[in-house]
């Protein structure tokens, strides 16, 4: 019996690690977010790039699901057009909380070059973003770096149910 | 030779097709006798139907008919002559300066390698038969000219808009149509999502592409100096590093004292 006595203070310490609960769960949260398989135009092909295996989104944690029910981040990848930003939010509004939003690229930004009827001068104005990222179309490199930059912002936030309130409803 | 010399003064202001660049190409119009093939084929319409005007222009036979003709203009072209494909059909606004369309059919004979075209004039709100019956390819085409420009097609078994949405106000390729939307069009997205009432929080599009105030904090990020969403701007500076200080749990923190540059690529 004394032989299995472990000194938790002199040895290698407890085998306990203190942290809090917010912590935990956005640690977990923050390394496996799921993005919507959600493309509108060529920065999908972007988007595509990252994902597969020389950028390799799967080392984050990030595997695309074809479900907005299973996703809980949406890549805005491409032209908003008016006619399909009815659609965008649907897809929104269909994922669970918590959820996070890139907006990928100048068109889903600010509409880009497309300032004519037909686009959504930025995607902001249908749902809220959390990270914009520039770019025509922004290289994997950047899509990276946006996605780590969302899984630093998602720590810093509470796991509470009761999050804050967005812009846009 | 030089274009003449015109006052560019405040010609940003102005819209680019009535001051400097407005100087309409005219294409050289040939004689139909000039090509025999061509001489034959309008000899044959001639027999069946009244031509306004025919020319030669780049080597392509342009034919004005009367429009209430058209379907059967085609159908003898397609039957009789050989022009086999229909492989363009959409409308040209005249409205402003005659209160007209100028439609035209773009038409290629693959056995005789030509290529002819057939237009014709209709007032605004006149009905053009459709040639669906005729060819294939005008499915598309002219639910695609209803949509664009409003043109009304009789006939047409599924006329409704293409590429705008059903409840789109108006139609877009008019010269009148402002090139960033009417009233309805710039509020599209809100009107259908959040309902008109959302207009006054939402607020009016920006259509300035060229503008920057970085004590805006709505919009991006002033580089170096973020601060959160809508907070006072500041001059401090922020560090933009994907990892907090002290690490995260598991996830392995980048060094990048540690890092290498590759020599050539593997």
């Amino acid at each position: 019996m004394a032989q299995h006595k472990i000194n938790y203070l002199q040895e290698a310490g407890l085998p306990v690690a203190l942290t809090t609960v917010d912590k935990l769960v956005q640690w977990g949260r923050s390394n496996s977010l799921w993005p919507l398989t959600y493309g509108l135009a060529c920065c999908a092909i972007e988007m595509m790039a990252t994902g597969a295996s020389r950028y390799d989104f799967d080392r984050f944690g990030t595997i695309f699901r074809a479900s907005p029910r299973q996703a809980d981040v949406i890549v805005i990848a491409g032209t908003l057009t008016k006619k399909h930003a009815p659609f965008m939010r649907r897809l929104y509004d269909q994922m669970p909380d918590p959820k996070w939003v890139i907006s990928m690229g100048s068109c889903a930004n600010t509409g880009g070059m497309f300032n004519t009827y037909a686009t959504v001068q930025g995607a902001d104005r249908i749902i809220p973003v959390d990270i914009y990222l520039p770019g025509c179309a922004p290289r994997p490199e950047t899509l990276q770096y946006a996605l780590m930059l969302l899984q630093k912002k998602i720590r810093t936030e509470k796991a509470s149910r009761r999050l804050e309130p967005k812009r846009l409803v | 030779m030089m274009r003449s010399y015109s006052d560019k003064h405040n010609v940003q202001k102005k819209s680019y097709y009535n001051d400097r660049y407005f100087v309409a190409p005219q294409i050289p119009k040939e004689a139909v006798e000039s090509d025999d093939v061509f001489a034959n084929d309008l000899s044959v319409l001639k027999t069946k139907f009244e031509i306004q005007e025919a020319y030669i222009q780049k080597g392509q036979l342009v034919v004005y008919i009367d429009p209430k003709d058209n379907v059967s203009v085609l159908q003898t072209l397609r039957d009789e002559l050989s022009y086999n494909f229909l492989s363009e059909h959409s409308a040209i606004d005249w409205l402003a300066k005659s209160g007209e369309f100028e439609i035209f059919y773009q038409m290629l004979s693959t056995s005789k390698r030509k290529r002819m075209r057939v237009k014709c004039f209709i007032k605004e709100k006149e009905v053009l038969k459709s040639v669906i019956g005729v060819y294939k390819s005008a499915d598309w085409a002219e639910r695609e000219m209803y949509d664009m420009f409003g043109v009304i097609i009789s006939g047409h078994p599924y006329m409704k808009r293409i590429l705008m949405p059903d409840d789109w106000y108006d139609h877009p390729l008019r010269k009148t149509y402002p090139l960033q939307g009417d009233e309805v069009a710039q509020w599209y997205e809100i009107d259908k999502i959040f309902g008109k009432e959302y207009r006054d929080i939402i607020g009016p599009e920006e259509r300035d592409s060229a503008r920057v105030d970085v004590n805006d904090t709505y919009r991006f990020a002033h580089l170096n100096h973020e601060v959160p969403f809508g907070a006072e701007p500041s001059q401090e500076k922020t560090v933009t590093d994907y990892q907090e200080e002290g690490g995260v749990f598991i996830v392995k923190k980048l060094k990048k004292e540690d890092a290498i540059t590759l020599k050539e690529r593997y």
